[in-house]
């Protein structure tokens, strides 16, 4: 291989630009087959409802209507919407109609007519009585004794307590935090609060299923994880595997809400149930109220340390509302603790968690999944540390945290899948993302240092926080991706994959991979990806895995195509395969002598000795190495508004090898708009009821350009040994940070600690103590 | 109804119910780079140009679309012709998932014809109606701006 990279490490423009910067029919709904019906859902008013009587039959004579059916005309099969490795770890707590509803929005019926209108007036006409039951809306009352039961249904199973709607529970401990409080000379312990938030994908969830003539069911979806969802509904519909077909075009986002198959049962029922080729598509209303939203949390952090400046205990007590369904309720949590926990050295660990049912929106997979609430907790309480140890939280952070070399003590207690083993942190640039991040931001001239208001000063202060992450690279021991690349005629290559891209880049950088070991430019490399019936096993996209997983597996496809291909030239250049070299799209000996590609593939197929330029790799590990980031931002707070405004954010990131760094800039712009809006302005609200009262993106807000603090993305290489070309992950790990970021530097400008998300003007106000 | 309607340059006559959208029927006639994202004019996916001037076409009816000359994003540039704004945005990495991104680059086109050099912080103005959840507008940004050096030299797309 030439030893100066061609490809990778370039910003290529991505593989699928062209089509998306001009509109080119390219996503799940930009299709139409004919004679495709519209389904429409009818939800159900009440948050915890037993349905004693539904009659579709008038909805079912309406016309235009082609199907109207309830829980009556679908077996009885509990599942989980949650997109995991079988078995998956969350509850099979779900029915694809069921007769008995669990939170204002959930599925009650669904019609499938000729005309969107027709299947909405149709919803109309069922008939539905509802015995009303009492709800629990508090995640604090779900455990209490008396408690209405939310999963009293005996079929469902996976759940650690369905009496006391717990879901799950966590508890862990490396060392013994009770001693390590008790030599702790200083003790921080608080609680914080962190909220729901919506994804926003802008493309909600659709999908598009018929049977093919072959009577196959196919399943054009919106789909993080094209697998999984195959072999999930097949399990729902008590169909064989290999009778579906799930297709991913492009996806408008995904961001964990695709992590969950939500859309495609349902439409898959009525596509079987009416011969049609059926769509079936949220409204942005459905996505605010009946898709998933980010775990709210209840977090008691505790973190003692000597007055040395060493950490003697850490201890994160958690309370997760994952609302009527556990889907993802084990692991969000578990990575709450398993994702910070080890990012301070600390001899005693301790992580204890109940995620508990309530009759409110149904949590899910969300980007970070589980780790932005952990750090928001964790870094708050290091940053108090610091302070009350009278030491500058740049430095106590630099003091105390993991180094290269270090084993995570957490991991393999907590491990979510296989791994039961620590694990080695081999490669760590933490170092210098603090150092050119802190400079970037201007650390040391800028801090405020936490004085309190001068009277006459305001209202505009400004102030500085900081935080340090770290996540994974995949789910350690838990995941297996595979690639095959094949060789065409005009000496281009075919790559297939069964990796997701969801507006990642993926598809691109996975190409840049292959095109780099293949010594071909990328324009060589036509990527097929997400389709169950034409592409290779993988997982899918989440747990940041695709770059480091699916990667290796494409290298290693590559080099495999490569071998061939140099034994071919070895052959017509009558030289020794071994020492000839593969660039700039021929194979040369260093003798002088060379062959092109296209030469190499016109023998193949047409010479003397046929055969076939094919390569396959797959890959799985037990390792996920950390990314790091320390993330730097400087805000303004309006003292009489109680407004917070970010002025200028920096992340410096250590992703080991940026394999396209405009991708990766993407990736960490974007997460960290994504997190300041959950650290600012995004919040659900509901009624005492339940009912989700801002279904809008007038009511919910998604920050837009102009509200934009300047980002600086500093990208740190410390190459991870393996990884694909050094690199590990790249597009969770920035969002764990803004939320701790800002409370720091709101404390830093004013005084005061906010520990409840999201940090509106009011609890602003009311911490200064003006409301 | 029969709506007479210039769609990219090429003059059709459509049937439409009296409540349809211009989104709908744009979408329904085959031209889906206008996307249905929010349905109510919150986030500009399904910007287009009519007569020249971006609109969201969600909440604009296609009868009162009549006569007009409706621009979508497939108008504007080709798969091997790409606009100046089209190219800016697929090389400036500005593209990730791409469902706001036709929005963006309707709403950018028109702005540029009104102010060929614009600011930054004028950009930034341009797209409050365009949300986008993926990218943080850094690049969306940089590329209108490389977008317009670009024309005002003379360039345009590849
Ligand atoms: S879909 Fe028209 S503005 Fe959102
Ligand atoms: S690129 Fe995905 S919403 Fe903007």
């Amino acid at each position: 291989m030439a030893t100066e990279l061609r490809v990778v490490g370039t910003p290529a423009r991505k593989v699928d630009a062209a089509k998306l910067v001009t509109g080119y029919g390219t996503f799940t709904d930009d299709f139409f087959l004919p004679g495709m019906l519209h389904a429409k859902i009818l939800t159900s008013p009440h948050a915890h409802a037993r349905i004693t009587r539904i009659d579709t039959s008038r909805a079912a004579d309406h016309p235009g209507v082609h199907a109207a059916i309830s829980h009556h005309d679908v077996a009885r099969i509990p599942y989980t919407s949650a997109g995991q490795s079988w078995p998956e770890p969350s509850p099979y707590d779900q029915y694809i109609l069921d007769s008995k509803v669990r939170f204002v929005g959930d599925y009650v019926a669904v019609v499938a007519a000729e005309t969107p209108e027709a299947a909405e007036d149709a919803l109309g006409l069922i008939d539905v009585e509802y015995e009303v039951l009492p709800p629990v809306l508090d995640m604090h009352d779900s455990m209490r004794p008396g408690a209405p039961v939310i999963h009293d249904e005996p079929e469902s199973h996976g759940m650690y307590d369905a009496e006391r709607n717990v879901a799950a529970h966590i508890e862990v401990e490396v060392g013994a935090v009770a001693d390590g409080v008790t030599e702790a000379d200083t003790v921080v312990s608080e609680d914080y609060f962190v909220q729901y938030q919506q994804h926003t994908c802008l493309e909600p969830h659709v999908t598009i299923a018929w049977l093919d003539e072959d009577g196959r069911l196919v399943l054009r979806t919106s789909t993080q994880i094209p697998y999984h969802c195959r072999r999930m509904v097949a399990f729902a519909l008590d169909i064989p595997v290999r009778d579906v077909h799930v297709i991913k075009p492009r996806v408008g986002g995904g961001f964990g809400n695709k992590q969950e198959v939500v859309t495609e049962p349902l439409a898959a029922v009525l596509a079987i149930k009416t011969r049609r080729p059926v769509k079936l598509e949220y409204t942005r209303r459905d996505e605010f109220t009946i898709a998933r939203m980010r775990h709210p949390q209840h977090l008691t952090m505790t973190v003692g340390a000597r007055r040395d400046g060493s950490i003697t205990a850490t201890h994160m007590k958690v309370l997760t509302n994952t609302g009527p369904y556990g889907t993802h309720a084990l692991t969000v949590t578990g990575n709450t603790g398993s994702k910070p926990l080890p990012l301070y050295r600390s001899p005693n660990i301790r992580f204890e968690a109940d995620i508990v049912y309530t009759n409110l929106p149904i949590s899910g997979a969300f980007r970070g999944y589980g780790a932005p609430q952990g750090f928001f907790a964790l870094e708050s309480a290091i940053d108090e540390m610091a302070l009350a140890l009278g030491s500058d939280p740049l430095e106590f952070r630099r003091a105390n945290h993991i180094r290269k070399g270090d084993t995570d003590p957490v991991s393999a207690a907590l491990a979510e899948g296989s791994a039961k083993k620590p694990r080695v942190m081999r490669s760590n640039g933490l170092p210098e993302c603090l150092e050119r991040g802190s400079e970037a931001i201007g650390w040391t001239a800028k801090r405020r240092g936490g004085m309190p208001l001068r009277p006459n000063e305001g209202p505009l202060v400004r102030g500085l926080g900081m935080c340090c992450l770290m996540q994974g690279s995949g789910v350690a021991g838990d995941e297996l991706a595979a690639a095959s690349i094949k060789m065409n005629e005009d000496a281009s290559f075919t790559l297939m994959l069964g990796s997701a891209d969801i507006g990642t880049g993926s598809d691109t950088t996975l190409a840049q991979i292959a095109a780099e070991v293949l010594g071909v430019p990328l324009e060589k490399i036509l990527v097929r990806s997400g389709d169950t019936d034409h592409v290779t096993f993988d997982y899918g996209a989440y747990a940041s895995s695709t770059a480091y997983i699916t990667g290796q597996s494409v290298l290693k496809a590559a080099e495999d195509a490569r071998r061939q291909i140099v034994s071919v030239a070895g052959q017509m250049l009558q030289e020794d395969a071994e020492a000839l070299l593969v660039a700039d799209e021929r194979v040369s000996s260093s003798s002088g002598k060379t062959v092109t590609l296209q030469e190499i593939v016109m023998e193949c197929l047409y010479g003397e000795e046929k055969t076939l330029i094919s390569g396959r790799g797959t890959h799985a590990t037990k390792e996920s190495p950390p990314p790091f980031v320390a993330m730097f931002v400087e805000v303004e707070v309006d003292i009489e508004m109680g407004t917070i405004r970010p002025i200028h954010l920096v992340t410096a990131i250590d992703i080991g090898k940026a394999l396209n760094p405009a991708i990766c800039e993407g990736q960490v712009e974007g997460a960290v708009t994504q997190s300041l809006g959950y650290a600012l302005t995004e919040e659900i609200v509901l009624s005492p009821e339940g009912r989700v009262l801002n279904p809008t993106f007038m009511d919910y807000k998604i920050l837009c350009a102009a509200d934009m603090p300047k980002l600086t993305t500093i990208l740190v290489e410390d190459p991870e040994p393996t990884g694909p070309f050094g690199a590990k992950s790249v597009a969770e790990v920035a969002i764990n940070g803004p939320a701790p970021a800002i409370a720091n530097a709101v404390h830093d400008a004013v005084g005061i600690r906010l520990r409840h998300l999201p940090m509106t003007p009011d609890k602003v106000l009311e911490a200064l103590g003006r409301l | 109804m029969i709506l007479h309607l210039t769609i990219n340059g090429r003059e059709q006559a459509v049937d439409c119910e009296p409540y349809e959208t211009l989104l709908n029927l744009l979408r329904r006639v085959g031209f889906t780079g206008a996307k249905r994202v929010c349905e109510s004019g919150e986030c500009g996916a399904c910007a287009v140009l009519v007569d020249g001037r971006a609109v969201d076409s969600c909440i604009m009816l296609a009868a009162q679309a009549d006569g007009s000359r409706v621009t979508t994003v497939e108008g504007l540039g080709d798969l091997r012709d790409l606009s100046a704004v089209q190219t800016a945005f697929a090389d400036n990495g500005a593209v990730q998932c791409g469902f706001c991104i036709p929005g963006m680059i309707v709403a950018a086109t028109s702005y540029l014809e009104e102010n060929p050099e614009p600011t930054e912080e004028q950009i930034r103005h341009v797209f409050v109606g365009n949300l986008c959840r993926c990218t943080g507008y850094v690049k969306p940004v940089e590329a209108v701006l490389t977008a317009a050096r670009r024309m005002r030299s003379g360039g345009n797309g590849d």
